[in-house]
């Protein structure tokens, strides 16, 4: 460890203060801090510190995605072989998926990455860890045959405009993973829905229908799957939003290690199992009867609400305001599903417009706070005026 | 005796460090030199009353407040005035007086004071420098003279880590306590409040002329602040004063016998020292021969005047502050750590979080050193501060309402009602390594020049 410390150390000479490269320090910094947590001590507030930094938190929200992560390859690789009639084996799945979604992660990470460092070193700060997880989403929230060059430009869109035009980490108001979506979604329409997008090689292989669930049930059409096949993730969609269990997975981790925000994702599930309840009781078509634990385990609620809507950045940051705002994105999730057949998936909009909410839920609940301070001194006032 | 409130909170954590202060009392070790640190006075601005090389006497002015010429800060010591240290802009950091062998004190008259009246008191505290021993709410300054509080507070308990046990640093000075609690309560229209531990607290629960309240809860629970929102909450305009318990014991010492006395007796604490216990000193001691005294197992230490949460940087030769009754040493942290950023990765170290094992494993304390354990990066983590702050204030909106300079917010979101140090745990704890209790400081100053 020493060696290795020593070498860092004579690398990091030229970007030292006063030296000449000393303005792309932020960039070697990144890969240094990777290695070791460095040696700074505290020199003023506090004299000891958590041994928790923001690393160790993104680091846990991506172990939290591997499970759905893992999945989603392997069930890449399933529906191909599923539906082209093929005899295949656990491995040729999981190489089929690997080969397709291990491009669509670099592509996200060296894009996303390249502009944060360029970011960092322009503005003189640290590279900030949140695009770690970022970059992991934005593959999974994609159709698995979206091509590269469009994965590297949603990316590009969303670090510049949803994150660095608001001055970067901890400033955005929409989440950067979810605004690539929105920006492919948007401008690449064909390559983001309708039936022959979902699955590998449905564009070039006739045999494959790739609709997904939700698609075929705006359509008027039946559902083919079991509840447990639903649940267990065997079914098209977006790579990483299939298999509920796996997501459950990594809601219990974020849970578990307070990471994420358990009372946005308890609240979400209230609001869309309610809305889902209240649709059924309407039942005018195949969405709104569509059994309400269903709306839960098909299409991206359940990745939405678990790892979209729990980024504490673009979420309310009051306790009571998560709560809110959990319950509210279900109920619109639910309800954009139902009521607009353009878009048989809701989740992504209904994070998306909660995220522009968010701060006006805060707002009202701190506000709470003032309000009863103020009264407090109003009562003080009169009492001595008394 | 009568408790009038029990206050019980649940937000908040104890920080189990190792070395707590046995209790056992060492007698003073002397001191050839003593410093002042006008720092020690938040939102004092010095004027010297004394030059380099002048002599004093023991209760003599060194300097007073430029604000407000009536507080006087005297020498703890009598002797000569050695150096007076200055830092950028000619600051004044520190004055040091070399004390001399014949020790002389400047003495008041103090007979009879049971019969003065409030201003005749305040004069007689503020001549004899024992006015800045009351401390003032909002903003945790110097009383300010010419004004008049709702209340006085007064808490024997410190929730602080390895904070010192006021029972035992008192439990021989019951009646210098009771004297000063008297005259504190002739500066008072109500109440002077005494907050005390529910259980035991023997001592205290003697103590005339005060209404007793007890709190229990992990730390900041025996933070004044707390225990002023629970039971006289601070609307605006309103003044309270609080004085520190062996401060007041301080107060009775010098009204029985008209010298002024600066007392402090020291819990030593912290896992950089062999056998952490009190020592008696004084205010502005050299530190060095305690530390000595008691001894450090590590050669790079940090020496805080105070807690490890909210105490001011010292050093081994550094001098004992003005307020606080604990000196901790800890390791100095400047080490490198492989990959320390997984998740449930070198669990020996202190984290309320749930990343980490390092509550199982370690029941019986914890090492700390002063790693910064990462980088200060953009706040992104949110409702961590919120399970660590008992107070009905939203602390992440105030210390952004701080970071922007915005006063109104800062007023509603409740800047009047905390101090800094109610901070010290979100400092701590914070995934962002953010420095809030500095934030709040600033913000704190910020109200103070613009609303005064």
């Amino acid at each position: 460890m020493n060696v290795l410390r020593k070498t860092l150390d004579n690398i990091k000479k030229p970007f030292e203060k006063g030296q000449k490269l000393e303005k792309f320090a932020p960039a070697i910094n990144a890969f240094d801090t990777f290695l070791f947590v460095p040696n700074h001590t505290t020199k003023k507030g506090a004299h000891i510190r958590d041994a928790v930094d923001l690393k160790r938190t993104m680091v846990t929200v991506i172990i939290a995605l591997l499970p759905a992560l893992i999945y989603g390859i392997y069930n890449t690789g399933y529906q191909y072989y599923v539906q082209i009639g093929s005899s295949f084996t656990f491995i040729d799945a999981f190489i089929h998926g690997s080969w397709k979604i291990i491009p669509m992660i670099i592509v996200s990470y060296v894009v996303g990455l390249s502009i944060e460092f360029g970011f960092a070193v322009f503005r003189g700060h640290e590279v900030n860890e949140g695009y770690l997880v970022t970059g992991l989403l934005i593959p999974m929230i994609m159709p698995v045959d979206i091509p590269l060059w469009m994965v590297g430009l949603s990316t590009a869109f969303a670090v510049l405009i949803a994150k660095e035009a608001f001055g970067g980490t901890g400033m955005n108001i929409l989440n950067p993973a979810l605004t690539a979506r929105a920006f492919a979604f948007f401008a690449y329409p064909t390559y983001m829905s309708g039936n022959k997008v979902w699955v590998s090689e449905a564009g070039n292989v006739d045999a494959i229908s790739g609709e997904t669930i939700l698609g075929s049930l705006a359509a008027g059409g039946d559902v083919n799957y079991s509840m447990i096949e639903m649940f267990q993730g065997a079914i098209p969609g977006s790579i990483g939003e299939t298999s509920t269990l796996w997501i459950a997975v990594g809601a219990l981790i974020l849970i578990l290690t307070g990471v994420g925000s358990w009372r946005i994702i308890t609240g979400g599930i209230l609001g869309a199992a309610v809305m889902g309840l209240l649709f059924n009781l309407w039942g005018a078509n195949a969405l709104m009867s569509f059994s309400w634990i269903n709306h839960l385990v098909v299409g991206g609620f359940a990745f939405g609400i678990v790892f979209m809507a729990t980024d504490p950045v673009s979420a309310a940051q009051t306790n009571k305001g998560k709560w809110v705002y959990g319950i509210l994105v279900g109920i619109f999730c639910i309800m954009i599903r139902v009521f607009n057949p353009a878009y048989p998936e809701g989740v992504m909009l209904a994070i998306l417009l909660m995220n522009v909410f968010a701060p006006t839920i805060d707002h009202y609940v701190v506000n709470g706070n003032v309000k009863k301070r103020k009264k407090r001194w109003a009562v003080a006032q009169e009492l001595k005026t008394v | 005796m009568e408790i009038i409130k029990g206050i019980q909170t649940q937000r908040g954590a104890n920080l189990n460090i190792k070395g707590r202060a046995e209790k056992i009392l060492d007698n003073t070790i002397t001191s050839s030199t003593y410093a002042l640190n006008p720092d020690d006075f938040f939102g004092i601005v010095p004027k010297l009353l004394v030059k380099e090389g002048q002599s004093v006497k023991k209760g003599d002015p060194v300097f007073y407040s430029k604000n407000n010429p009536r507080i006087k800060i005297v020498s703890p010591v009598a002797g000569n005035l050695k150096v007076i240290q200055r830092g950028p802009k000619r600051k004044i950091e520190q004055i040091v007086i070399e004390a001399s062998e014949k020790q002389e004190s400047s003495i008041h008259d103090v007979k009879g004071w049971e019969e003065l009246d409030r201003e005749e008191i305040k004069t007689l505290l503020l001549d004899s420098g024992n006015w800045p021993f009351i401390h003032q709410r909002p903003y945790g300054i110097v009383a300010i003279p010419e004004e008049t509080p709702k209340a006085i507070f007064v808490t024997t308990i410190n929730t602080a880590p390895l904070q010192a046990d006021f029972e035992f640093i008192l439990e021989k000075n019951k009646e210098n306590f009771q004297v000063g609690i008297n005259v504190l309560n002739k500066l008072v229209d109500q109440s002077v409040f005494l907050g005390i531990e529910r259980l035991s607290s023997n001592v205290f629960k003697k103590i005339e002329n005060v209404q007793h309240y007890s709190i229990s809860g992990p730390h900041p629970a025996g933070n004044l602040s707390l225990h002023i929102q629970k039971i006289s909450p601070l609307n605006m305009g309103d003044k309270i004063w609080t004085v520190n318990s062996e401060d007041v014991a301080n107060l009775g010492s010098f009204l029985s016998s008209g010298e002024f006395s600066p007392k402090r007796t020291l819990a030593i604490a912290g896992n950089a020292v062999k056998s952490p216990r009190y020592y008696k000193s004084m205010i502005g001691a050299e530190l060095g021969p305690i530390i000595k005294e008691a001894g450090i197992t590590e050669s790079s230490v940090r020496v805080i005047n105070g807690d490890v949460l909210s105490g001011s940087l010292s050093s081994i030769s550094g001098y004992v502050g003005y307020f606080n009754n604990l000196i901790t040493v800890i390791p100095e942290g400047n080490i490198y750590r492989m990959f320390g950023w997984l998740p449930f990765k070198d669990n020996k170290i202190l984290s309320l979080s749930n990343t980490s094992l390092s509550r199982l494993f370690n029941k019986k304390g914890y090492e700390v050193n002063t790693n910064l354990n990462g980088e200060e990066r953009a706040l992104v983590v949110t409702g961590e501060m919120e399970k660590l702050f008992p107070f009905d204030i939203f602390p992440m909106q105030l210390i952004k309402a701080c970071m922007i300079d915005d006063i109104e917010k800062m007023e509603a979101l409740g800047i009047y009602e905390v101090v800094p140090e109610d901070f010290g745990l979100i400092d701590y704890s914070n995934t962002s390594k953010l420095e809030a209790q500095e934030t709040i400081r600033q913000g704190i100053e910020l109200m103070i020049n613009e609303v005064g």
